[in-house]
């Protein structure tokens, strides 16, 4: 299409949480679900965030910014599609395809057409251990804009005439996957590192189980979940702290206040296996898992730098050193940093030409043994510590939008309002030993390794790196 | 990052900025555009909501300019741009700019090639300094071009070969356009792509890469006197080049046949179609006429409260998706699609006969005044999300200036937009939605081929 436009890397695409139906997105823990990856965050010293507690006792951060006349919300209810209930796969993907289709006395094609008269944008989107939901709106056009939130979030009518539609939808987009090598290798990678566990799951459901699933389930789960006690608010925009304390009463305050959700056990990926999914393609495309890190444990940090240092978001990184730059063997190769309520992983990815694939493969093998036996360098580190202090400004508050979504990360991981002021001083106080034994702790490991693509050829006497 | 439609801006951003805000700039968040002596054209958007400047450097050399049988040359020259110069080190401008914690990249569509990178204000001079640099100096040897020759056929395996539906969209584009260069990918054609050698990136250079064929685009919280005194310091030494040919590529000619392209694929499971018509793009259209395609395309299939969201989607329920899309911020005449793919039992010949009637519907009875309004209602206020962040606003105007477009053309764009009738919207339609002139892309499951 016309519409090409080819850029040096691909960025991942952040604004999938933007478009408007979650049941369009594909959700597989393996790439770049912006919410997975560990957020790098740092200081915007002017920034304020206050703290809104309502009288119903709903808390909200807050950034007041009155330059443009408009106000992003961003939530959470704690519990995502990992709560989907055994049979029901895809139930918690379906739901947030249907809070704009029929609320209160509106139905569907009421709703929007409100929705559109007040001139904003409403989305609700199923991650594995969270359900979100975001408007955007005119600030003058405010009232309206939170009258319909609070329909949708308290009185969804989940009709069935929109469920059956918005099912055939998903269903749709599953049927239309089946026979796209990647996807099919996805879920076979999924269920070989995660067994039974929820997480093995896809987020949309099977033909099978999307069948099954009634509007009585949809509002079970609503209710259920729709809570409270599970629920992390912030706004950023034209709105005062008074303004807004009102609002938090009038779309969350008559909530029930607690969630019943289902306990999710935590999963240590099964590494240590390599799975061949073959199709004659012409590229192959390389996916390799070691352990991550928990974003409570004391290297967490550590890791993060270490990561960053082997395959991170800059063009500076070792495994873009060695894999493009000196070998033009792949246009994309990076590590990112998975890291899930109940699991976590450090995922190596990459495509490269399948007669040089088993090359590629040891290479980066070769760079990640060489991370996990000498580490980093100082001076990697080093420069490694200012772009994660200086970048957190540019990748996380460049919108209202990135801003909350960056605060109900923050209050997610229970990091604190302050927690912006600390964070370059915790990446200072790293040291090289911490990286180095990070590095030695997680990379020695054996990783688990899928291949995508024609069956591997082997070169003699390995890769040349 | 695909370039959406034109622009917009305007009267709202004044009355915005008015208002509250810490009266730290006295710019009132006014675009400024000037010359510099060398000929190289400069936009400043202030923006001073956070300590962030988006620096872009838009070449107006696109896949469209490239000599024939050189495919692919402005993409691998985009990627040639991160190599050693005479000053600089390869890897020393992105390790500047990871060590402030800034990000950089680059792109490069049929009518441009932008380098950008988005940085504290302190360090805006140094990244001018960087890109000032590589516009004349770098080092071109035979080695950095064998490795990064296969940089971009490995990009082209990945985004093209890979993918049933990229390689169907190429030919669709290839069958649509019998004349203009939009019929020849931006990545380029494999078998050419591979002979791309030093000469050919050299004499590239060369051409296009001169002061006098770029437009610098600085967003943020910057001011504009500033801004020209550190454009003077760094672009300003870069000597003008020879003038430039006028952009004049082949035009298609009339066009006067019904074509479809049909792609098999073992990997499809659900069929799918697309349709697709030349048109005029901002540049070439009559005034009036590009606007009244972006509102036609807004009405017709632009969300889920367009006619073919509601009609195919929710009312007859026989399709998972259907949507039109007008892509006028192009230097050439341009493409209007529609696309579509059947759900549950019906079929694709189903979804593609509902997607022509609605489009006949609109030839013979037009459109509502309410739906023109909403529609319009709906692209003004695109405009004031659009201003929450800088790159978009940065896009907007760079994209514009580098298919021949200028500043006012921005800003006035609301106020055409607000003019359209619901009579120029049916006018449009009637002219150039004939499906006996049109191009139609089929993707198909292997089993249903020759349905």
């Amino acid at each position: 299409m016309m519409s090409m436009v080819l850029g040096r890397v691909s960025v991942p695409a952040a604004s999938a949480r933007e478009e408007g139906k979650l049941y369009r997105a594909v959700a597989t823990l393996c790439f770049a679900l912006f919410f997975l990856l560990l957020p790098v965050l740092a200081a915007r010293a002017e920034m304020n965030i206050q703290e809104v507690k309502s009288k119903k006792g709903i808390t909200a951060w807050l950034v007041e910014d009155h330059s443009i006349p408009l106000i992003s919300v961003r939530f959470v209810f704690d519990g995502g599609s990992a709560q989907d209930p055994a049979g029901k796969g895809g139930l918690v993907n379906l739901m947030t395809g249907l809070f704009d289709e029929g609320a209160g006395d509106l139905d569907s094609d009421a709703f929007q057409q409100k929705l559109d008269d007040a001139g904003a944008e409403m989305s609700f989107q199923a991650a594995r251990d969270g359900t979100y939901g975001s408007m955007r709106m005119l600030s003058e056009e405010k009232n309206e804009a939170f009258g319909l939130l609070k329909l949708a979030v308290n009185q969804p009518r989940f009709d069935q005439a929109p469920i059956d539609r918005i099912r055939a939808q998903v269903l749709s987009g599953i049927l239309a996957n089946e026979r796209d090598p990647n996807t099919v290798a996805q879920q076979r990678w999924l269920r070989a590192i995660y067994g039974e566990h929820p997480y093995s799951r896809s987020d949309q459901g099977t033909k099978d189980s999307l069948t099954t699933i009634t509007a009585d389930d949809v509002r079970a789960f609503h209710k259920a979940n729709f809570a409270r006690g599970g629920l992390h608010v912030a706004v950023v925009g034209d709105i005062d702290a008074a303004t807004l304390s009102a609002k938090l009463d009038e779309v969350f305050g008559d909530l029930p206040e607690k969630q019943t959700l289902a306990p999710v056990a935590d999963v240590t990926p099964r590494l240590g296996q390599q799975l061949e999914v073959n199709y004659d393609l012409p590229q192959t495309s390389l996916q390799l898992a070691w352990p991550g890190v928990k974003r409570s444990d004391p290297d967490f940090f550590a890791t993060v730098l270490m990561n960053e240092i082997l395959g991170g978001s800059t063009f500076t990184s070792r495994l873009f050193a060695e894999v493009r730059e000196k070998r033009g063997l792949a246009y994309g190769v990076s590590s990112d940093l998975v890291d899930n309520e109940h699991s976590h992983a450090l995922l190596v990815t990459t495509a490269t030409r399948s007669d040089r694939a088993a090359e590629t493969l040891s290479i980066v093998r070769q760079v990640v043994k060489d991370m996990a036996e000498n580490g980093p360098t100082e001076e990697e580190l080093a420069a490694i510590k200012k772009y994660m202090i200086g970048a957190y400004a540019i990748n996380n508050l460049d919108s209202s939008s990135s801003i909350a979504a960056t605060l109900v990360e923050l209050q997610v991981d229970d990091l604190g309002i302050d927690y912006m002021k600390r964070r370059a001083s915790l990446i200072n106080a790293v040291t090289l030993a911490d990286v180095k034994a990070a590095a030695k702790k997680l990379l020695s490991a054996d990783p688990a390794v899928m291949v995508i693509g024609p069956p591997l050829v082997q070169i003699a006497g390995g890769g040349k790196g | 990052m695909t370039p959406t439609r034109i622009g917009l801006r305007a009267a709202l951003l004044t009355l915005a900025l008015a208002a509250a805000v810490p009266a730290r700039a006295a710019d009132d968040g006014e675009v400024k555009d000037f010359l510099l002596d060398n000929g190289m054209e400069v936009v400043v958007i202030p923006d001073h909501r956070a300590p962030i400047v988006t620096h872009m450097v838009w070449y107006k050399i696109g896949s469209a300019d490239e000599p024939p049988g050189k495919s692919g040359i402005a993409h691998f020259f985009e990627h040639l741009m991160f190599k050693a110069t005479t000053n600089h080190a390869a890897g020393e401008f992105d390790r500047a700019v990871s060590e402030i914690g800034g990000s950089n990249n680059a792109f490069t569509s049929y009518d441009y090639t932008a380098f950008h990178e988005t940085v504290p204000p302190s360090a805006l001079e140094q990244m001018m300094g960087f890109e000032a640099d590589r516009m004349r100096n770098l080092i071109l040897t035979d080695d950095v071009i064998k490795t990064e020759r296969d940089v971009i056929l490995e990009e082209r395996r990945s985004r093209i070969d890979s993918n049933p539906q990229a390689v169907l969209d190429e030919e669709v584009d290839a069958t649509l356009w019998q004349n203009q260069p939009y019929r020849i990918p931006v990545i380029g054609w494999m078998q050419e792509m591979e002979q791309l050698n030093r000469p050919d990136a050299t004499a590239f250079y060369d051409n296009y890469y001169r002061p006098n064929n770029a437009v610098l685009v600085v967003a943020g919280d910057v001011d504009s006197d500033a801004v020209k005194a550190m454009a003077e310091r760094t672009y300003g030494k870069v000597a003008r080049g020879p003038d430039l040919r006028p952009r004049i590529r082949p035009v298609e000619p009339e066009q006067n046949t019904k074509r479809t392209v049909t792609l098999t694929d073992a990997r499809v499971s659900v069929p799918s179609f697309s349709t697709q018509w030349v048109v005029p793009s901002y540049h070439t259209a009559k005034p009036g006429e590009a606007e009244a395609l972006d509102l036609l395309a807004e009405i017709l299939g632009g969300g889920n409260r367009s006619r073919l969201y509601q009609g195919l989607v929710v009312k007859q329920g026989i399709a998972s998706d259907a949507a039109a899309y007008f892509q006028g911020t192009m230097l050439d005449a341009t493409n209007f699609t529609v696309y579509g793919a059947p759900r549950g039992d019906a079929r694709l010949s189903d979804v593609e006969a509902a997607v022509d009637a609605e489009i006949a519907r609109i030839v013979k009875d037009g459109v509502s005044d309410d739906e023109l309004e909403r529609a319009k209602t709906r692209y003004v206020r695109s405009m004031i999300f659009a201003r929450d962040k800088q790159d978009d606003m940065a896009n907007m105007y760079g994209s514009t200036l580098a298919t021949g477009g200028n500043v006012k053309d921005v800003e006035e764009w609301p106020d055409r937009i607000r003019k359209v009738t619901a009579d120029e919207v049916k006018a449009v339609a009637a002219r150039y939605l004939a499906l006996d002139r049109s191009t139609t892309g089929y993707l198909l499951p292997q089993q249903q081929a020759g349905n």
